[in-house]
């Protein structure tokens, strides 16, 4: 029988998911704060809500967050189902550049002109 | 009472199919193995293992009411009828209630399931304090029935690549033994995204396992000393 051993990876992305499972528990609730405060909130409100740059900088981060966790959870998923190794490659392509533009569109929404004018 | 058995004779070329018995059997105090070794008399073309017939070779351990367990010491009183008995999911079935343990028991040897210690050997045993002795607890009593194992979604969806519940806690039971010397080999052996992280912590095999153990526990242990030694 062919001797089984491991590729030496795993650690990292498992350490991933729990670290940005972590900071997505406190975060989370912790964002709601200041939107549940500011509530109801019409147009001027949001802008002044999203005012400070901390507060875009923890969204910023907290999406990052999501989207890392999001990516180990979609790459356990494909690696349980998925075992043509092609489709499984395409498929993690697919999910990154997914996750990646959403975090990339999430920063140009946050940081981007109408934003910005009003900070 | 009522049965309700998966029946499977490869040589008859018929799918498997679910067979309906009636038995004359007063639950009392039986277990399941007495009620199918009943059935059996009827119709010895039944086909089970099962040797011990107390809970400690693990032979008969099959699928029933949806839940795996060791027929000798699950009692008929505490089943609801019909009685389901399949063979364990995830592995091959060779006929009726026999699977084939080969895929189960690759993944057992590929953890290298005995003491590796290339010191001299000493003129009495490898002696161990009773705290170190005490690590083992939990973990040697393994009797690998394989119900943890076939229990597991993960070990279904990759047989070939993941440990599974059974073989990771024999390796735990190895990594925390004190006399062993390879512990940095065996962590080696096992990090790997399939090897050992295909364990989601669903905790079947917790659920599963006639002998109380908790292989998600272990592996647990086994992550922290790898995050450990990483970090």
């Amino acid at each position: 029988m062919k001797s089984a051993t491991g590729s030496h990876t795993g650690t990292g992305t498992w350490l991933v998911q729990r670290a940005t499972a972590v900071v997505l528990a406190v975060a989370l609730p912790g964002l709601m704060i200041p939107f549940l405060a500011a509530m109801p909130l019409d147009f001027a409100g949001w802008q002044a809500l999203f005012a400070p740059l901390w507060l875009r900088m923890l969204i910023l981060l907290t999406g990052a967050a999501l989207a890392l966790h999001a990516w180990v959870g979609m790459r356990d998923i494909f690696m349980d189902y998925i075992h043509p190794t092609g489709l499984r490659l395409a498929l993690y392509l697919a999910v990154m550049v997914t996750l990646a533009g959403s975090v990339v569109w999430l920063a140009a929404v946050l940081f981007g002109a109408a934003l910005g004018s009003a900070a | 009472m009522k049965f309700r058995l998966y029946r499977y004779h490869p040589e008859s070329g018929e799918k498997p199919f679910m067979q309906d018995v009636d038995l004359d059997l007063d639950p009392a105090g039986k277990m399941l193995l007495d009620a199918l070794l009943a059935i059996k008399a009827q119709d010895e073309t039944l086909s089970l293992r099962r040797s011990c017939r107390e809970g400690v070779c693990g032979s008969d351990a099959m699928n029933v009411n949806g839940k795996n367990r060791l027929a000798c010491i699950t009692p008929l009183s505490e089943l609801k009828q019909p009685i389901e008995v399949r063979p364990l999911p995830g592995l091959p079935v060779i006929r009726d209630l026999i699977v084939d343990m080969e895929p189960f028991y690759k993944q057992y040897r590929s953890i290298k399931p005995w003491l590796i210690n290339d010191d001299p050997e000493p003129e009495v045993e490898r002696l161990q304090s009773p705290e170190d002795r005490a690590l083992l607890d939990g973990a040697y009593e393994c009797i690998l029935c394989a119900c943890c194992t076939t229990a597991c979604p993960s070990f279904w969806w990759n047989p070939e690549k993941f440990v599974g519940p059974a073989g990771l806690l024999q390796a735990y039971r190895f990594i925390a033994d004190s006399r062993d010397e390879a512990t940095a080999a065996r962590l080696d052996n096992l990090e790997d995204p399939y090897r050992l992280y295909r364990c989601h912590g669903i905790m079947n095999c917790v659920d599963a396992c006639p002998k109380g153990l908790n292989p998600t526990e272990a592996i647990g242990r086994i992550k922290s000393l790898l995050v450990k030694r990483r970090v």
